[in-house]
């Protein structure tokens, strides 16, 4: 469904920003399944508390690539308090919305940041403050 | 490269089609002058249909569209013969004019078998013979696949539906005017066609109803097109739809000239890793193909595409509104996942040798592109 994109989203579809893994990735995020044609994951570079890096790989259709981009641009320099606060509602605001029926399937973006943020929190024993 | 998705209208059907709008706008039902000039058109135009699919002229219904031929043939024909049984024959590929009319017709009563297809995506003929009951009163499969291009074995079905007394029925949308149709070859009682797919306008169709089969009127009212569906005449649209019919029948030795095309195209796409081409690679229509790239999906390859200049479809459910992967893939045993990564190029009158090597020479970098950014790779 082409239709109904906006400039912004064929703009972060076309030239992604923050593509590829963070090899020493401090957490990842692996959300969406490749039977509905959408997976993502989100790396994260954890540094005093702030989200240092932040890079994907996604598998599917023009909104979940620019999601997963509009992701890493939100995401980048926030704390991590502020990265779990970051919803889909958000990052479809960013990209000047979604064609409604994007909205539940390919909107995972902020789902993969919260799981990549979690799996940091595991990994360190660390709490937010 | 979407031309089974639709056609530009020839620039000869336009012409052909203005004179009917503001000029002789007349209704054919009026005695008068225009009107008179408006009935002859229309059954001009009805001549040069049925002489593209080797039916007489009589046997035309003209309708609104591909889908309107198939529901009209589908439940005219099951409703008008209820009393004899309630059994349709379908295949699981049909275009969804078809098979969502079968599951609407099975909430309402009637059992629908839907036959499976080979990897390759043709019908076995045997399995149409094995799923007859007595209590069946229509077969209706597809001539060509819409997506996948396979071309069914519709005269030994029609064989089989003639020898057994049974309606048969088949949507020749994507076939007339790229192969040869012919309605007794096939052995069909009913057969639907649509002007937008062979370079006439949009909303504009016809059933062929052969002499002697009987089927209900689905739009009731003033009684045209033989009592069989009502509606005043679309002239300038059934003009169009004549001419392009004509156009189409003096072209056809032509058209197999995309066969050349096609098969570059195939060798030319195949030649990127982890590619596939999905359908039979010889029963296919000659402007068909269709492949899966492993790791990517088709809706960000066609936007890709787009972003180049050309134009493609895809099984994808990312771009369908119905979020679901295509039920034609799926019955050729793809995994969704494999059938997300589909992409169909169709050819039309105007592609060429150059239009084939543009995309054999872009589509690698797209592939690899989204592959880049995809988990799935290797």
């Amino acid at each position: 469904m082409t239709e109904g994109y906006s400039e912004k989203v064929m703009d972060h579809f076309a030239n992604p920003r923050n593509v590829g893994e963070i090899k020493d990735a401090d957490g990842i995020g692996k959300v969406g399944n490749p039977v509905c044609g959408d997976v993502m994951w989100i790396y994260i570079k954890v540094k005093d508390n702030i989200l240092e890096d932040v890079k994907f790989k996604t598998f599917g259709c023009g909104a979940a690539i620019a999601t997963s981009s509009m992701i890493t641009e939100l995401a980048k320099g926030k704390t991590l308090e502020e990265g779990l606060k970051i919803s889909r509602g958000n990052v479809a605001e960013a990209l000047d919305g979604l064609p409604q029926v994007k909205l539940h399937c390919s909107n995972l973006a902020a789902d993969g940041l919260h799981a990549a943020i979690k799996d940091y929190l595991e990994k360190t024993g660390k709490k937010l403050p | 490269m979407d031309h089974s998705a639709t056609t530009a209208t020839d620039p000869a059907v336009t012409e052909a089609m203005l004179p009917y709008f503001s000029e002789k706008y007349g209704n054919p039902s009026s005695l008068y002058t225009i009107g008179r000039q408006a009935r002859r058109a229309i059954e001009e135009a009805r001549q040069h249909v049925s002489d593209l699919i080797g039916a007489k002229k009589e046997e035309i219904i003209f309708t609104g569209s591909g889908t309107e031929s198939d529901n009209l043939a589908i439940k005219g024909s099951v409703l008008k013969n209820r009393g004899k049984g309630d059994h349709i024959i379908t295949s699981s590929i049909e275009h969804h004019a078809v098979l969502h009319t079968c599951k609407y017709l099975e909430k309402n009563g009637f059992k629908v078998t839907y036959l499976p297809v080979s990897k390759e995506g043709i019908v076995n003929p045997a399995d149409v013979e094995k799923a007859i009951t007595p209590q069946t009163i229509l077969i209706t499969i597809m001539h060509a696949n819409n997506e996948i291009g396979t071309i069914q074995p519709i005269e030994e079905i029609g064989k089989i539906a003639k020898e057994k007394q049974i309606t048969f029925h088949t949507d020749a949308v994507q076939t007339a005017g790229k192969i040869p149709v012919n309605v007794d070859a096939l052995g069909v009682s009913m057969l639907s066609v649509s002007a937008h797919k062979i370079y006439g306008p949009k909303g504009v169709g016809a059933l062929y109803l052969r002499k002697g089969t009987a089927i209900e009127p689905q739009l009731h009212g003033g009684g045209h097109e033989r009592n069989i569906r009502s509606s005043t005449e679309n002239v300038p649209g059934i003009v169009g739809f004549g001419k392009a019919s004509e156009l189409a029948k003096e072209r056809l030795p032509h058209e197999s000239n995309l066969t050349a095309l096609r098969d570059s195209l195939i060798k030319g796409v195949l030649e990127i890793e982890d590619s596939y081409l999905n359908g039979h690679p010889v029963k296919r229509l000659p402007n068909n193909a269709n492949f899966r790239f492993s790791f990517i999906e088709g809706e960000s390859m066609i936007l890709n595409l787009d972003m180049k200049g050309v134009a493609a479809s895809t099984g994808s459910a990312c771009s369908s509104t119905s979020l679901e992967p295509s039920h034609v893939l799926m019955a050729i045993g793809l995994r969704p996942e494999e059938a997300h990564g589909s992409l169909r190029l169709t050819l039309g009158r105007k592609n060429t040798q150059e239009d084939v090597d543009y995309v054999i020479s872009v589509l690698p970098d797209i592939v690899k592109k989204l592959r880049m950014i995809s988990p799935l790779s290797r």
